[in-house]
C-alpha cells in the first residue's frame, strides 16, 4: 500500500446528539423526519414487522441493520407505500403517510431504491435519469402533443441529468441502454435517478450489495454527499464496516422488532445486538478493535483510489 | 399455366387496400399497448368489433350521421377499455391478457346471439350503413387510377380517408412516444415498480395507454367494415393473432413497423394464396384439392412468420441493439 503520496481521506463528519434522553429502542429524536407507531405486517402466520415506535433523525445517515429475515426490506416497503401494513401509522415530515400509494409518497420527497436494482433496461441511461424528475409538464398525455409547452423544462431536466451523471461518473454512458451497465453502475444509476427528484429522504435498500470494491468508495462518498446537501438517508446494509464508517445512527431489527439503536460504535458493542444479529461469528468482523477497523477501512479506500 | 403477372397485380392491390389500413391501425394500437407499455392485450379484435358495431348500429338503428356514429364507436371503446382496465391494471400483466381475450369473445358472442337480432343482425351481421359515408365523397363519379390501382370514386375516397387516418394516428403516436409521456410509458414496460418509486401514477398511465391503443383499434374496426359487411365471425381471436403477427413482423416498439408490417402481411397473403390456387389449378400439386389449396396460404405464411420471429425477433424496424439485452 503506497498511501503516503495521496492525502488520506478525512473520516466523515458524524452527526451527534440526535436523540433525546436515554438510548433505548424507540428513543425520541431531536428532529425526526419519520415517526412510526405500532406498524405490523404479517404474512400468514409470520410476523415480518412489528415495530412499536421508531423515529428516524433528519439530515443524518441512519443505517437499518439486522439478520436476514429481520423485516428490514418489509419495513422499507411499508414506509414507501409498496406494501400495506396490518396496523400502524407513520408520519413523514409532518404528513401522515399510512395508506398513501407509493407514487404519492415519492412525490412528497421520500424516494427509495431497490435491493434488486431496477434499471429500466431498454431506456438509455439519460432517459432513466430524466424519468426521475418531478412535475414534468410533458408527462401529461395532451401536453405531450404540444412539444413547445415542455421543451424548455425538458432542457433543464437534461442539463440536471447530465450534471448528476458526471458526478456519478456515468456521463460517458448517457446514450447507452441501461442494460449495458454493470451491476455496480446500475446501483449508481438508480441512486442518481432517485436524486433527480430532489428528495428530502433517500431510502437505499442495500446500496452496496454486489458492488465491486472499486465502486464502493464512490458510492460511500455519494451517500455522505447527500447528507452535506441537506438530505436524510436511511439505508439497509449488511456491510458492517460501511455502516460503522458512514452511519450517524444505527437501528437494529431482529424478527420484525427493533431490538436496539444508537450511534454505530455503541450499537455494535451492545450484547443484545451481538446476540441477535451477529450470533457466534461476531468476532470475525466486529471483534476487531476500533483502530484495526479504521486501518482496514483506510487500506480499502486507498486501494480503491489507486485502481 | 400460372399467370404470375396477375398474381403480382392482385398482391399489389393489397398494398393500399382499406383492409390493410384497418389492420395497420389496429396493429399500431397494439404497438402502444404491447410494444411500448408492455400491456398484453389479447382482445384487440374486441376493440375492432366495438368500432364496427358501434358505427353500424348507430347509423342503422339510431339513424346517426357519420360523425356521431364515429363518436359513439370511440366512446364505447373508451368504456370497454375502462371496464377491462379498472380491475386488471393493478394486477400482473398476465391477468390483462386473460381478461381481454375473454372479453373480446364475450363481445363477439353477444353480437352473435339471436336475442339481439333486431339490433345486431345476429350471425348474418349488418349491412347498408355506407350511405352516409359515401355521401361525403367529394370525388366526382367515375373510374380513376392506373394498372391494378384503378377504382371508382367510392373506393378512392375510402382509401384516401383510411390512409389519412393511419398517417394521423402514426404521427400522433410518434409524437407521444418521443415526449416525456412516452418515456414514462416505456419505463412502465421495463419495470413498473421503479417508475412508481419515481413518483409516477403507473395505473393512470397504463389506463391512458389502454384507452389510446383501444381507440386506434376501434378506428381500424370502422375502416374494416367500409368495404364489406359487419359479420361477427370476423372478430374471432384469430383476428387478434393476425394483428400480433403484423406487429411482430414490423417491430413491436416501432411506429412504422405496424404499418409496413400490415402491407407486407397482406401482400404476402395475397401472393401466396394467388400462387397456390393457380398452381393447384394448373396441376402443380398432384393430390391437392382446391379447398386444401385455399388453406395452404395460412400454413405458408405461418412458416414464413415463424422464420422471421426466429431469425429477426425485433421485427423489420426494430432496433437490433435491443436484442443484446433481451432477458
Amino acid at each position: 500500500m503506497s498511501s503516503e503520496a495521496k492525502p488520506t481521506r478525512g473520516a466523515p463528519v458524524k452527526s451527534t446528539n440526535l436523540h433525546i434522553g436515554e438510548i433505548k429502542p424507540g428513543v425520541a429524536k431531536v428532529d425526526p423526519i419519520i415517526v412510526a407507531d405500532n406498524v405490523t405486517r404479517t404474512f400468514g402466520g409470520l410476523t415480518a414487522v412489528d415495530v412499536e415506535h421508531v423515529e428516524v433523525p433528519r439530515n443524518a445517515i441512519t443505517a437499518l441493520i439486522g439478520p436476514n429475515g429481520a423485516g428490514k426490506t418489509t419495513l422499507f416497503n411499508l414506509l414507501t407505500g409498496f406494501d400495506k401494513p396490518d396496523t400502524g401509522s407513520w408520519v413523514f415530515d409532518g404528513t401522515a403517510l399510512a395508506g398513501i400509494p407509493s407514487f404519492k409518497v415519492s412525490r412528497m420527497g421520500q424516494v427509495r431504491t431497490f435491493q434488486l436494482t431496477k434499471a429500466l433496461n431498454l431506456l438509455s441511461v439519460l432517459d432513466n435519469m430524466k424519468l426521475g424528475a418531478k412535475g414534468q409538464k410533458g408527462e401529461n398525455m395532451f401536453r405531450a402533443l404540444l412539444p413547445w409547452t415542455w421543451r424548455a423544462q425538458e432542457e433543464q431536466i437534461e442539463a440536471k441529468a447530465i450534471e448528476l451523471l458526471s458526478r456519478f461518473k456515468l456521463d460517458t454512458k448517457a446514450e447507452d441502454y441501461a442494460a449495458s451497465l454493470s451491476g455496480g453502475q446500475r446501483k449508481l444509476l438508480e441512486m442518481a435517478r432517485a436524486l433527480m427528484s430532489d428528495p428530502q429522504l433517500v431510502m437505499l435498500d442495500e446500496p452496496m450489495a454486489g458492488v465491486n470494491p472499486a465502486l464502493t468508495q464512490s458510492l460511500l462518498d455519494h451517500i455522505l454527499d447527500l447528507k452535506t446537501q441537506g438530505m436524510t438517508v436511511l439505508f439497509v446494509e449488511h456491510d458492517m464496516q460501511m455502516v460503522r464508517h458512514i452511519a450517524d445512527w444505527v437501528i437494529v431489527m431482529a424478527e420484525g422488532k427493533i431490538v436496539a439503536e444508537g450511534p454505530p460504535e455503541a450499537v455494535m458493542a451492545n450484547p443484545a445486538v451481538i446476540d441477535a444479529y451477529l450470533g457466534s461469528h461476531h468476532d470475525q468482523d466486529l471483534g476487531a478493535t476500533e483502530e484495526e477497523n479504521v486501518v482496514a477501512m483506510k487500506e480499502l479506500l486507498d486501494a480503491d483510489d489507486e485502481s | 399455366m400460372v399467370d404470375f403477372w396477375q398474381i403480382i397485380q392482385n398482391a399489389a392491390i393489397e398494398l393500399i387496400s382499406p383492409t390493410t389500413a384497418a389492420y395497420a391501425l389496429a396493429a399500431l394500437g397494439l404497438a402502444i399497448h404491447f410494444g411500448y407499455t408492455g400491456l398484453i392485450n389479447f382482445g384487440q379484435a374486441g376493440f375492432m368489433a366495438i368500432g364496427a358495431y358501434g358505427y353500424a348500429i348507430s347509423t342503422l338503428t339510431l339513424g346517426f350521421p357519420v360523425w356521431a356514429s364515429v363518436l359513439v364507436g370511440i366512446g364505447a371503446s373508451v368504456v370497454f377499455a375502462l371496464i377491462l382496465g379498472i380491475p386488471t391494471l393493478r394486477l400482473r400483466a398476465d391477468y390483462l391478457a386473460i381478461v381481454t381475450i375473454a372479453a373480446a369473445e364475450i363481445l363477439r358472442l353477444i353480437f352473435t346471439t339471436n336475442t339481439l337480432e333486431a339490433v345486431t343482425g345476429s350471425a348474418d351481421g349488418l349491412s347498408g350503413y355506407k350511405g352516409g359515408f359515401a355521401a361525403l365523397n367529394p370525388i366526382p363519379p367515375g373510374n380513376y387510377g392506373f394498372g391494378p390501382f384503378e377504382y371508382n370514386a367510392y373506393d378512392w375516397f375510402l382509401r384516401i380517408v383510411a390512409w389519412t387516418i393511419v398517417i394521423i394516428a402514426a404521427l400522433l403516436a410518434w409524437q407521444l412516444m418521443r415526449s416525456p409521456w412516452g418515456r414514462v410509458i416505456k419505463g412502465i414496460r421495463e419495470d413498473e415498480d421503479a417508475v412508481r418509486a419515481l413518483g409516477k401514477n403507473v395505473y393512470f398511465y397504463k389506463m391512458q395507454s389502454l384507452i389510446l391503443g383501444g381507440v386506434f383499434g376501434t378506428l381500424g374496426g370502422m375502416i374494416f367494415i367500409l368495404p364489406r359487411a359487419v359479420v361477427p365471425a370476423n372478430y374471432a381471436t384469430t383476428l387478434t393473432f393476425f394483428i400480433y403477427t403484423i406487429l411482430l413482423l414490423g417491430g413491436a416498439a416501432t411506429i412504422l413497423g405496424p404499418i409496413i408490417g400490415s402491407m407486407i402481411f397482406w401482400v404476402l397473403l395475397s401472393a401466396v394464396s394467388g400462387f397456390v390456387a393457380r398452381a393447384q389449378a394448373a396441376g402443380w400439386f398432384p393430390g391437392m384439392s382446391s379447398v386444401q389449396a385455399g388453406q395452404t396460404r395460412f400454413i405458408i405464411v405461418g412458416i414464413v412468420l415463424m422464420l422471421l420471429v426466429i431469425f429477426r425477433p425485433q421485427g423489420i424496424f426494430g432496433n437490433k441493439k435491443e436484442l443484446a439485452f433481451v432477458k
